[in-house]
């Protein structure tokens, strides 16, 4: 029996989970949430993790109703990510581990993604579209190695919607595109931006541009309303994962597609992921928001399985690191 | 009209035309996207696909010839390329075969016909938009190395050096994802690349570094 803790606080979300041979126990969040048209600044988003480390740390002993002595190893995230709020959060998990003498694991954040995907899903050896914030790679396992087949060349998907909800000043709470997804189900004239898929790559910079540009003029005209806009914008960036994904899937033979990631709880993607797959004959796998968005239990589970294939990180290796590719990582628990 | 594969965009069917071997690439719509989108993607796709094939032929350059084209059902007719493997299966095979130098040795004559065949693609100004080694046919003994493109549908006429970069980027990184430890060979590839497109390889080349660091740079960051 293994018992994991994991401290994840990458980007604008601190979570902290426990993990107990594959069962979650607890895996509790808090957001740091900036007013409408605003972004995460590195320096504030670390000071918010400073001030809810503690209380969210509790809460995830309280509800797994365990104590530090059963716990067998503290797991964190190492990059990539944003330098402070990293670092914040590794001290924590550093401290924790020193006070209750528990070896450590430095965790890769995708690695977190995909493992907690396969945990939840059950699915076996999926291609994986992995999409949020500031990642969008569509990934497939072999030799020891989770090897990126596509992947944008410009911003992430998560980074575009985030951008465009904040031409609409739309709220981020619980985040940005989940309130561009909620207008989308209200939008229904179709606008069409600028598609550009390079095999299994895809860019978004310049459809950003362009709705960016255009939204102002077609709003105050009165052509399209927002929630059209939302739909329209829905509508052409998952088609063009979904076709990376499906060129990656016939290149590779595969049957089954695991979506994992922040923008990976959205329904209208999941919803079109599942029409792919079933004229292909493959299944979909997908998890919920609990799971999708940047969360503790994920660093859990992935430095669990590093834990169980004989890892631990040394003291004096437990730093940080902004870049952090998926396929640096030895899978050493995968045949 | 048989089915024969699957690729992302097409049905692939297997029938004949006036007796000849012919391949159906039909594009079905797609139900998962807006039917506007479907239909612009569609037909732009099916145009691209036609024109550079006929343009690469013209520059020396194998590709099957199209037979027939249908723009209500979206099908292209073209020739089957008899007795020919993918260039993916043709590396798998031999890297399953022969340890990891033989297998880059024996590969190599591949390589500088893959770089030099795209070479001359590019001083066309054609880029290809999705050079993955499925794309890519060796016709007879794979050994002699009669290397066939396909699968045209996100090609585009372009001169700028950020376009043919990318494409060898993407090619790059679908060589070294499906195929592990075939960095040499993609370095003989760009070798033989900037032999045959001798007046623009420069430019490309940089570019393609460009690319390359904006990959590695990227701060991942919401
Ligand atoms: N329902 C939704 N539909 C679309 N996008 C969503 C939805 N919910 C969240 N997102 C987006 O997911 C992204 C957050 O993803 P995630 O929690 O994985 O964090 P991240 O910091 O972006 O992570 P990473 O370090 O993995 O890139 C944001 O861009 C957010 O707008
Ligand atoms: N003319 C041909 N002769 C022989 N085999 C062919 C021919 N055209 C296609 N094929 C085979 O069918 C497969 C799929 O064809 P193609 O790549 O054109 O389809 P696609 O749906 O556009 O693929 P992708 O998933 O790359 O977008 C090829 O990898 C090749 O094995
Ligand atoms: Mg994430
Ligand atoms: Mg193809």
């Amino acid at each position: 029996m293994v018992v994991a803790i994991g401290f994840e606080g990458s980007a604008n979300k601190l979570g902290v989970g426990i993990v107990k041979d594959g069962v979650v126990l607890s895996n509790p969040r808090h957001t740091y949430i900036t007013p409408p048209g605003q972004g995460f600044l590195p320096k504030n988003t670390a000071q918010h993790h400073r001030e809810h480390a503690l209380e969210v740390l509790q809460k995830a002993l309280d509800e797994a109703k365990i104590s530090p002595k059963d716990i067998d190893v503290v797991c964190y995230t190492k990059g990539p990510g944003m330098g402070a709020p990293l670092v914040s959060t590794a001290i924590v998990a550093r401290t924790v581990a020193q006070l209750w003498g528990k070896p450590m694991i430095a965790v890769n954040h995708c690695i977190g993604h995909i493992e907690m995907g396969r945990l939840v899903t059950g699915a076996e050896n999926p291609i994986v579209l992995y999409v949020s914030g500031g990642n969008t790679q569509v990934i497939a396992y072999s030799q020891r190695r989770y090897r990126i087949f596509g992947e944008t060349i410009d911003i992430a998907v998560g980074n575009c919607l985030d951008r465009f909800a904040r031409v609409l000043k739309l709220s981020n709470d619980p985040s940005p595109g989940y309130n561009i997804e909620q207008l989308a189900k209200k939008g229904n004239k179709f606008l069409e931006l600028p598609y550009v898929v390079k095999g299994m790559d895809v860019s978004f910079s310049g459809l950003l541009s362009f709705i960016e540009e255009k939204a102002p003029q077609l709003l105050q005209k009165g052509e399209y309303t927002p929630e059209d806009l939302c739909f329209s914008l829905q509508e052409t960036v998952f088609a063009m994962l979904i076709e990376i994904t499906e060129r990656a899937m016939a290149h590779c033979g595969s049957q089954e597609v695991l979506i994992v990631g922040g923008v990976g709880c959205n329904k209208r993607l999941q919803e079109m992921m599942e029409t792919m797959a079933k004229e292909r004959g493959a299944k979909l796998y997908a998890t919920d928001e609990r799971f999708c968005i940047d969360n503790g239990a994920m660093i859990a589970q992935a430095g669990w399985e590093m834990f169980r294939s004989g890892q631990t990180t040394p003291l004096k290796d437990t730093t940080c690191t902004q870049r952090f590719r998926t396929d640096e990582v030895d899978i050493t628990w995968r045949s | 009209m048989e089915l024969w594969k699957q690729g992302a965009e097409a049905k692939i069917h297997k029938t004949d035309f006036y007796g000849k071997p012919c391949i159906v690439k039909e594009r079905f719509s797609k139900s998962y996207r807006h039917p506007i989108l479907d239909k612009s993607l569609t037909a732009q796709r099916v145009k691209s696909e036609i024109r550079a094939m006929l343009r690469c032929r013209m520059s020396g350059i194998l590709t099957p010839t199209v037979y027939f084209v249908n723009m209500d059902s979206s099908c292209i007719y073209m020739e089957e390329m008899l007795d020919s493997v993918t260039v993916r299966d043709y590396i798998q095979s031999v890297q399953s075969s022969k340890t990891a130098v033989e297998a880059i040795e024996t590969l190599t004559p591949l390589a500088n016909t893959i770089g030099h065949t795209l070479g001359i693609m590019h001083k066309q100004n054609i880029v290809h938009g999705d050079l993955t080694t499925s794309n890519m046919l060796l016709q007879g003994d794979p050994s002699n190395n009669r290397l066939c493109l396909i699968d045209f549908g996100l090609s585009f006429f372009e001169n700028l050096s950020e376009d043919k970069g990318v494409d060898l980027y993407v090619l790059e990184r679908a060589l070294i994802s499906t195929h592990p430890n075939t960095e040499k060979l993609f370095n003989v590839i760009l070798e033989a690349y900037c032999k045959s497109n001798d007046t623009g390889s420069k430019d490309v080349i940089a570019k393609l570094e460009e690319v390359r660091m904006r990959g590695r740079k990227r701060t991942m960051v919401g």
